[in-house]
């Protein structure tokens, strides 16, 4: 019993490849590898017809296209059935006229949510918790967020986290606390003496040689 | 959304597939491309139509089986 609760916590970690899996979702039978190419956003909810979950999914909908423009997709996941996320998904378009364009995946047999470390069996032996993984092109897991049964998530902070790392990949910087678009990003800091004094001179907007901003 | 029905036939999306391949488009990208539908979808449902034995996979590339081609002759 100890071990299968081990099992059950089990979390990739940051850098980590994501681990594969085949699962049958709302768009048919899906692999984590079909995604490969694209941005991910894997995602749990404890259960169908929940009022917190309903309305995840609405504000997941509402950024449904700004993801699709940062070549991102979404995949959601509970360990509910293919007809319940399918009487779910039609009720949402009937009651509230939201439309979920994104598969769903059944995980009855929680497979998956264990390799996503999903389920916190202190919190619930029964429903995933709110995950959030962000995976990269190459299935490399970028970010982690969990959020307990009670707390909806913040779609403004997924999308902040999507472009900063797009933007960490392309113009090799980091971004600094509250960074949104357009803000100044950090230079990474010299690993070098020499290069910390070099950094002064490079004409970038330093509050010291391991501070430095610079606008994209 | 997938690509073959529980009876076996291709659905609107498969057959949509199917077309593609059937116009040149040998590879799951060059397929997203022409019909329109996300790379993912387009795997997963190349996968379940090689499964109905409506299309065979050499390396990247699909080609229609001939079952394939009467369906869409």
């Amino acid at each position: 019993m100890e071990n299968q609760e081990k099992t059950e916590v089990g979390l990739p970690l940051i850098g980590e490849k994501a681990p594969d899996f085949e699962a049958v979702t709302t768009q048919g039978t899906l692999r984590l590898s079909d995604f490969e190419g694209s941005w991910l956003v894997l995602f749990s909810h404890p259960a169908d017809f929940t009022p917190v979950c309903t309305t995840e999914f609405i504000a997941f909908t509402g950024i449904y296209s700004e993801l699709q423009k940062r070549n991102t997709e979404l995949l959601g996941l509970s360990v509910d059935s293919v007809s319940s996320h399918i009487a779910w998904v039609r009720n949402v378009e009937e009651k509230m006229g939201v439309k979920i364009p994104f598969p769903i995946i059944a995980d009855l047999n929680k497979e998956v949510s264990k390799k996503f470390g999903m389920i916190h069996p202190a919190q619930s032996r029964t429903e995933t918790v709110r995950c959030v993984f962000i995976i990269d092109p190459e299935s490399k897991i970028r970010t982690i967020l969990y959020y307990p049964l009670t707390t909806g998530r913040n779609m403004k902070e997924i999308l902040r986290i999507i472009d900063a790392l797009q933007t960490t990949d392309e113009h090799k910087v980091a971004t600094p606390a509250n960074w949104n678009v357009g803000d100044p990003v950090v230079v990474p800091p010299p690993n070098s003496t020499e290069g910390a004094e070099e950094r002064i001179k490079e004409g970038y907007d330093c509050k010291d040689w391991y501070l430095c901003f610079k606008k994209l | 959304m997938p690509c073959v029905s529980p009876d076996g036939k291709p659905t609107k999306s498969g057959m949509a597939t199917l077309s593609a391949v059937k116009n040149g488009a040998l590879t799951p990208k060059a397929v997203s491309e022409q019909t329109g539908q996300p790379l993912f979808k387009v795997r997963s449902g190349l996968r379940e139509l090689a499964k109905a034995g409506l299309v065979e996979q050499k390396d990247e590339n699909y080609k229609l089986t001939p079952k394939a081609e009467q369906l869409l002759a």
